[in-house]
């Protein structure tokens, strides 16, 4: 039992790294109806942001902050100069955008940083928290920091007029447009704040996964499964299904699960990841907690 | 009608075997053309630092006038490296390319298990020297079926059955748990570790658990090993997942015997990141054959010495913790040596060359390990030593173990 729980919590824990990323992702489809194939690249590159603000000696939350601050600011600049010339392009070149990003953000990390493994401290304190067995400080952490920012872009949806006018320029930017809201910036700040987003993801991964430039690779697959089954139309239902995902992971993998079915499930991780995608979305193709968009041809 | 088709083959055929012996594909009197596939991008892109080195390598040769070769020829060597990603169906295509278009003489440590799978019988078939692997499964010394294949540094399973024996001897009652990577790899440590235990295998294995290369953590997997009481822990993992498992196995408490495998084993891209006093408190051993250059034991070697020289010139502000730049000066080392000793420089020649290689030291490696291969012997590196790290570094102790004379 005891072990049932420690693989929950550290599930949960995972989970939230996968909701961090997934969030970020849902962001982006929110505003421009694509999945950014580049998040998980973008976040590891913020994340060694904060690594080279920390070999400069900053303290780990100051670090943090710098690199979430300038991630902000360089997903901006990303939308304006990359993404708005293909903003009214097909489908295709979008995508091909975003993978040609994945591969530079990947190679120049390398580039600059060595494919070494590196050591990022945790943003929480070792006694920190309720000091426990089953879950360690920085899990712990981790869980509440994904919470928290959840519930401060709910704040920021629902009862400021930035996040009010980027609902709008999403919603319908015809009508947005009309009353003065400038659709392309939002947009703009759409990628900025994903950029952010990801950034704390990447950051809270870091110490539990290392630093390398490949650190977001396993993650993002684990994140777009979680945001496809919560609803990629909902943050709250992103953050919902990167926890399952993390969850049923753990106990997936599980090898007493393998015994009472007689075959190795833990060898199929990554499978039933995907088949869960696929069911949801067989029955229930907004996700478990998306709203059923109706767009008008 | 035949007949004549026949003959006139026949006659091409001639003349091409003796324009063949006049001069080999890729070698003339003043240079030799070489072949490497590296993974500059993709997944395994930090490998890519060995094809980097092998540039600098022969360009710095160049540079000096090239390379005094066994036939009393000074050639220059034209090293053509092209990026394989990682992927096996790339490489066949940037191997044929080197093959049929750039007409290399033969190719020089490509790198990759599943990618010199992929070209393992073209190269064979093509007779074109498939030099110095790097790679450690063990298929490349089988100089009956594969007469142009050479491996390099010791084999996977070698070293699996090294720690096997290592663990019964060391652990009275040996309850094991092995994690490995979900491949090629890791399934040629797991079989040469469980092959050396023989009948024991099923009785002593209380853990055999995988993970993929896309898994985010192995905590899950170090957990349950935990908890399945054992107190042997042969550790097969690449130095990501290598360094999260010395990590999580510390956090627990869980004090196994603790073997991680080679390739794993450095000081500076391991260990540090998982924290220097949980791989002491592990009590970490490992099997060794190259020199860490993170170690500072070696500094006043002649060899260490050499390459940190070379390193400075040619990689000028690297912090030299990557084992990956030892790797290829080693390999690239082992190539000057059989040139400037070959007289015979067909393509069958240079494979008697590589096949008759004789107590060669090389630069970084450890103290008494020689390079010998044979016509029946393929495998050039056979020998390691296992060590023990203290907290700084990895001490070696017991004696050089030789897969060569089993």
């Amino acid at each position: 039992m005891e072990l049932f729980f420690q693989l929950t919590l550290a599930g949960l824990a995972i989970g939230s790294i996968y909701a961090c990323v997934a969030l970020a992702v849902v962001m982006i489809y929110q505003a421009t109806d694509h999945f950014n194939f580049a998040q998980g690249e973008m976040a590891m590159f913020s994340t060694f942001i904060a690594f080279t603000f920390l070999t400069f000696g900053a303290p780990v939350w100051l670090a943090a902050v710098g690199a979430i601050a300038i991630s902000f600011v360089a997903g901006l600049i990303i939308e304006r100069v990359v993404i708005k010339p293909v903003e009214n392009a097909p489908i295709l070149n979008q995508i091909i955008v975003f993978i040609g990003m994945l591969m530079i953000l990947n190679n120049m990390a390398g580039w600059i940083w060595e494919f070494t493994i590196k050591p990022f401290p945790s943003l929480f304190p070792s006694d920190w928290g309720v000091q426990s067995e089953l879950i360690g400080p920085h899990h712990m952490g981790v869980i509440g920091l994904t919470l928290i920012v959840l519930f401060a872009i709910f704040l920021f949806f629902r009862f400021t007029r930035v996040g009010l006018a980027m609902r709008a320029a999403a919603a319908n930017p015809d009508s947005a447009r009309l009353v003065g809201v400038s659709v392309s910036w939002m947009l703009a700040l759409g990628w900025g704040l994903a950029a952010g987003v990801g950034a704390i993801g990447g950051i809270l991964v870091a110490p539990i996964v290392y630093l390398d430039p490949n650190m977001m690779s396993g993650v993002l697959l684990y994140a777009f499964a979680g945001a496809l089954l919560g609803g990629v139309s909902s943050p709250f239902g992103a953050v919902m299904g990167g926890m399952i995902v993390g969850v049923l992971e753990n106990w997936i993998g599980h090898p007493a699960l393998s015994e009472l079915l007689g075959f190795k499930m833990n060898e199929l991780k990554l499978t039933f990841a995907l088949m869960v995608i696929v069911i949801v979305l067989l029955f229930k193709p907004a996700g478990l907690f998306g709203r059923v968009v109706v767009k008008r041809v | 009608m035949r007949i004549s088709t026949f003959l006139a083959s026949a006659a091409a055929a001639v003349l091409m075997m003796g324009a063949a012996n006049a001069q080999t594909v890729g070698v003339t009197d003043t240079s030799i053309k070489i072949g490497n596939t590296s993974p500059y991008s993709g997944p395994a892109s930090s490998y890519g630092v060995i094809g980097k080195t092998h540039q600098a390598f022969w360009e710095a040769i160049n540079a000096a006038g090239g390379l005094k070769m066994g036939d009393g020829k000074t050639r220059k060597i034209e090293f053509v490296s092209l990026d394989d990603g990682y992927s096996p169906p790339k490489t066949v295509e940037q191997v044929r390319k080197l093959v049929e278009q750039e007409e290399v003489a033969f190719t020089f440590n490509t790198l990759g298990t599943p990618t010199n799978s992929a070209i393992h019988k073209y190269m064979n078939a093509k007779k074109v020297p498939h030099l110095f692997l790097a790679t450690g499964a063990s298929k490349w010394g089988h100089p009956d079926q594969y007469p142009w294949t050479m491996g390099f540094q010791p084999t996977y399973d070698v070293e699996g059955a090294i720690y096997a024996q290592y663990a019964l001897q060391q652990v009275k009652d040996p309850k094991i748990a092995i994690l490995f990577q979900n491949d090629d790899y890791g399934k040629d440590y797991r079989d040469g570790f469980l092959k050396s235990l023989g009948d024991k295998a099923d009785k002593l294995i209380v853990k055999m658990l995988p993970y993929e290369v896309t898994d985010p953590t192995v905590d899950a997997q170090v957990l349950e090993m935990a908890a399945s009481g054992a107190n042997v822990f042969f550790n097969v993992t690449i130095p990501k997942f290598a360094a999260q498992a010395i990590k999580k196995a510390c956090e627990i408490g869980w004090q196994p015997l603790h073997l991680l495998n080679n390739v794993s084993s450095s000081v500076g891209a391991t260990l540090k990141p998982a924290g220097l006093e949980c791989s002491k408190s592990q009590g970490l051993i490992t099997a060794q054959w190259l020199m860490d250059p993170t170690d500072p034991q070696w500094k006043d070697a002649a060899g260490f010495k050499e390459w940190s020289a070379w390193m400075d010139k040619n990689f000028p502000g690297n912090e030299k913790v990557d084992v990956n730049y030892v790797f290829g000066y080693n390999a690239s080392t082992l190539l000057k040596h059989v040139l400037e000793n070959c007289k015979d420089f067909s393509r069958p020649g240079i494979m008697g060359c590589v096949a008759n290689i004789k107590d060669f030291e090389l630069p970084m490696a450890l103290p008494g390990i020689k390079v010998n291969t044979s016509p029946t012997d393929f495998y050039p590196v056979q020998q390691e030593q296992l060590s023990k790290f203290d907290g700084t570094k990895w001490v070696l102790f017991g004696q050089l173990y030789d897969a060569s004379t089993k």
